[in-house]
């Protein structure tokens, strides 16, 4: 029952990715390994679809997922699934504001939870760097996975990291990051290779 | 005041926020503020700003967390889900959209190459966002061992996050109750 296995998982992602819409990632990577109807990779390729597209990155997130499962009943779904709990923690959570922002059990939970999301980010980073840098399937042996590395997309990337951390660059939007390296991506491709 | 407020006009409200806001997070603050602060005058900017510190606190999206107080405070449970279906639907719509394009357009080798090129945008801009949040969430010697840790379990093992992020409130609250303990004893009169 697909709909079922939605519901349940989008409601686990609503449920506990804290922290805005990247930490919905590591969930979404964690069901791509469980599921053959998502990918690592086309989450990789969504991540960019979500941030150059209106609308929060976790609820364009669940849509797409939802609708590569299941077509649009599939995304209607899963972001149901996805806003369901925190409408419910926050309904509640309006009635006694204040003493929620001063609980001591709260306030140490989120001291724990915060750094530990920081490293789950990084985490689902990471598995975004192999699918954008190295060409071998994982599992292959390590070296021979460092090998597989893509040199082009390499020095794309140090130019794109290097790039989005200089002075006046770093404000630019996401977006024009992204369009760029989509026309050095095909540049690379059909000029280099 | 507050009973003026139609569910429609609410509703169109978190729509146009939807559509009109790239990114999620606090990149919504300022259309927010203008269809919820100056437009209308529904919440101030004081409320408004508390929304999203909280929501940046409970699970869920900020941004629909925002779209739910905000809902609830003028119309209640009604019109808290009203904001909130108003919030996804753009996103609703133009991925389902784009989804159904996408798959038969990574068939042509051009869309396919910028992709590859696009990954590597995602890529840097997610080790950017990681370095800000590290700055911002992790703040003494049991944080760097709580991020790394996550990061191990979750990249090295495959580990479920929904156990680290358990793990990690418990390690929370119990180091908050050790030191409570402790500072307690310390400061009691003798």
């Amino acid at each position: 029952m697909i709909y079922l296995t939605l519901f349940l998982e989008f409601f686990k992602v609503g449920l506990f990715a804290v922290g805005g819409g990247l930490a919905t990632i590591p969930f979404l990577m964690d069901m791509a390994d469980r599921y053959e109807w998502l990918t690592r990779e086309m989450l990789a390729d969504m991540i960019a679809v979500s941030e150059a597209t209106p609308g929060p990155i976790g609820v364009n997130m669940a849509t797409y997922a939802g609708f590569q499962a299941a077509g649009v009943l599939g995304s209607l779904v899963a972001t149901f699934a996805l806003v369901l709990p925190s409408f419910a923690i926050v309904l509640i959570i309006a009635k006694f504001l204040d003493k929620y922002r001063q609980n001591k059990l709260v306030d140490g939970a989120f001291s724990g939870i915060r750094p530990a999301v920081t490293g789950l980010i990084a985490a689902a980073g990471f598995s975004v760097f192999r699918i954008a840098l190295f060409t071998a399937e994982s599992g292959t042996p390590f070296w021979e996975y460092v090998q597989s590395i893509d040199v082009p997309m390499l020095v794309l990337f140090v130019v794109v990291l290097a790039a989005s951390n200089l002075k006046r660059i770093r404000e630019w939007h996401p977006i024009a990051f992204i369009g760029l390296s989509a026309v050095a991506g095909v540049l690379i491709n059909c000029v280099l290779r | 005041m507050d009973k003026k407020v139609t569910l429609g006009a609410l509703f169109w409200a978190f729509v146009r926020i939807g559509a009109l806001t790239f990114g999620g997070g606090y990149s919504m603050l300022p259309m927010l503020e203008r269809e919820c602060v100056e437009k209308t005058g529904w919440v101030t900017q004081d409320e408004l700003l508390e929304y999203m510190a909280i929501g940046q606190c409970t699970p869920g999206i900020i941004a629909v967390n925002t779209a739910t107080f905000t809902g609830n405070k003028l119309r209640g449970a009604l019109g808290a889900a009203v904001a909130t279906a108003g919030v996804v639907l753009p996103s609703l719509i133009i991925i389902t959209v784009i989804a159904a394009l996408l798959s038969s357009f990574l068939d042509v080798p051009a869309v396919r190459y910028a992709f590859a090129g696009i990954r590597v945008a995602v890529c840097a801009l997610i080790i950017n966002a990681v370095v800000k949040l590290f700055r911002k969430n992790v703040r003494d010697i049991w944080g760097i061992a709580l991020a790394v840790a996550a990061f191990a379990v979750v990249a090295a093992l495959g580990a479920s996050p929904v156990f680290v992020v358990l793990g990690a409130a418990l390690f929370g609250i119990a180091r908050m109750l050790i030191e409570n303990a402790r500072t307690g004893k310390a400061g009691e009169p003798r």
